[in-house]
């Protein structure tokens, strides 16, 4: 208990968590500030995006079927002909104000498997169509990037803002109220104190008071003898040679 | 043990696989098993579903395409993947074009932007 020691001690201590909190408050709000700043540009970016693979997709497959048309249906065969694939992904990572951002980063690896596959009519709708397929890859991989990130942040910027208003709606209070408590108690001790100095002081008086009285009437009554006083002019008995 | 190389599955109509296909994305890992689903007329949506889910749990594919009609057909499995990877994308279709009001990504931010965004 804070209290089992100097009340002033506590009060310090609890100043200085207070500005501690706020000072934390403070950064994580900031934080906060910074994500969201980030998420939406990313949104913004993210439609943008899902437009342009709109388009790019209905190109994609506009070139599809006019593959078909010359090369008759090869779907069955693409299909069966699955072996490794060229294209893969790889995750970086990205990061926002603290935050790590999951990125992905798109590679080559080995060579077409479908070079071999016996699709001779449509060679060049078939080049055609492989080009925009591998365009769309290239952006839905940039698409997805976009996504991860978004999401990440999305959790990212729910934790920062309950954390804010944790520190803001409980343990501000909660501190500023003990604050509060201690100098109510500081307040009712120095008052506590002033009282019993004004009763020592008033008691002081009267006793003063009264042995001032009983010296006026015992000198009345040439009681009392004066004490010497040093200052006077009078022979010094002291003196050797005058 | 391939490194941190992941791959993109396609879960979609025989036009869009097939495309895909082609540009490169197809593979099927050491137990035969493709990181692709065509969904035909008759496709069930357990199917679909189960191969979703699959996918999810495979620590192998980063991305996941998927033509959004199907999407709306398992939207529930999609709504409850919260994590960041594997990326989960919408993309449309030949008779199916692309519509973000039901993007389940979008949708996360609904209220963030407004209809004049997206034209």
């Amino acid at each position: 208990n804070i209290f089992t020691f100097s009340l002033y001690r506590a009060q310090t201590i609890m100043k200085a968590r207070l500005k501690g909190a706020q000072t934390g408050r403070n950064l994580l709000k900031k934080k906060s500030d910074a994500l969201t700043l980030r998420f939406r540009q990313i949104l913004k970016k993210i439609i943008e995006t899902k437009m342009l693979m709109g388009e790019v997709m209905r190109e994609a497959a506009f070139s599809l079927a006019e593959a078909k048309f010359t090369a008759g249906d090869f779907s069955t065969t693409v299909i069966q002909n699955v072996n490794k694939a060229q294209v893969k992904i790889r995750a970086k990572k990205d990061n926002v104000a603290g935050v790590t951002l999951p990125v992905f980063e798109h590679y080559h690896e080995g060579t077409d498997s479908y070079e071999l596959t016996g699709l001779a009519r449509g060679g060049e709708q078939l080049a055609k169509l492989k080009r925009n397929y591998a365009k769309a890859v290239e952006l839905l991989v940039e698409l997805a990037s976009l996504q991860t990130s978004f999401v990440t942040l999305d959790e990212a910027i729910k934790i920062t803002n309950r954390r804010v208003n944790a520190i803001e709606h409980v343990i501000i209070p909660r501190i500023e109220r003990t604050l509060a408590y201690i100098i109510t108690e500081l307040d009712e001790r120095e008052r506590e104190e002033f009282y019993r100095l004004k009763k020592i002081q008033e008691k002081k008086k009267v006793l003063k008071e009264k042995s001032e009285k009983d010296l006026e009437q015992r000198r009345a009554a040439g009681e009392v003898l004066e004490p010497a006083n040093i200052l006077a002019e009078e022979k010094d008995e002291d003196l050797l040679f005058e | 043990m391939a490194g941190r190389g992941k791959l993109i599955a396609v879960i979609g109509d025989e036009d869009t696989v097939t495309g895909f296909l082609l540009g490169g994305i197809g593979e099927l890992n050491k137990n035969r098993h493709p990181n692709f689903l065509v969904v035909e007329k008759d496709t069930t949506i357990n199917e679909i579903e189960d191969t979703f889910r699959q996918f999810l749990h495979r620590d192998d594919i980063g991305i996941i395409l998927i033509n959004q009609y199907i999407a709306e057909m398992v939207r529930h499995a999609l709504d409850a993947h919260q994590r960041s990877i594997p990326a989960v994308l919408e993309i449309p279709s030949k008779e199916h074009p692309y519509d973000a009001a039901k993007d389940s990504i979008l949708r996360r931010a609904r209220g963030m932007f407004t209809t004049e965004d997206l034209r």
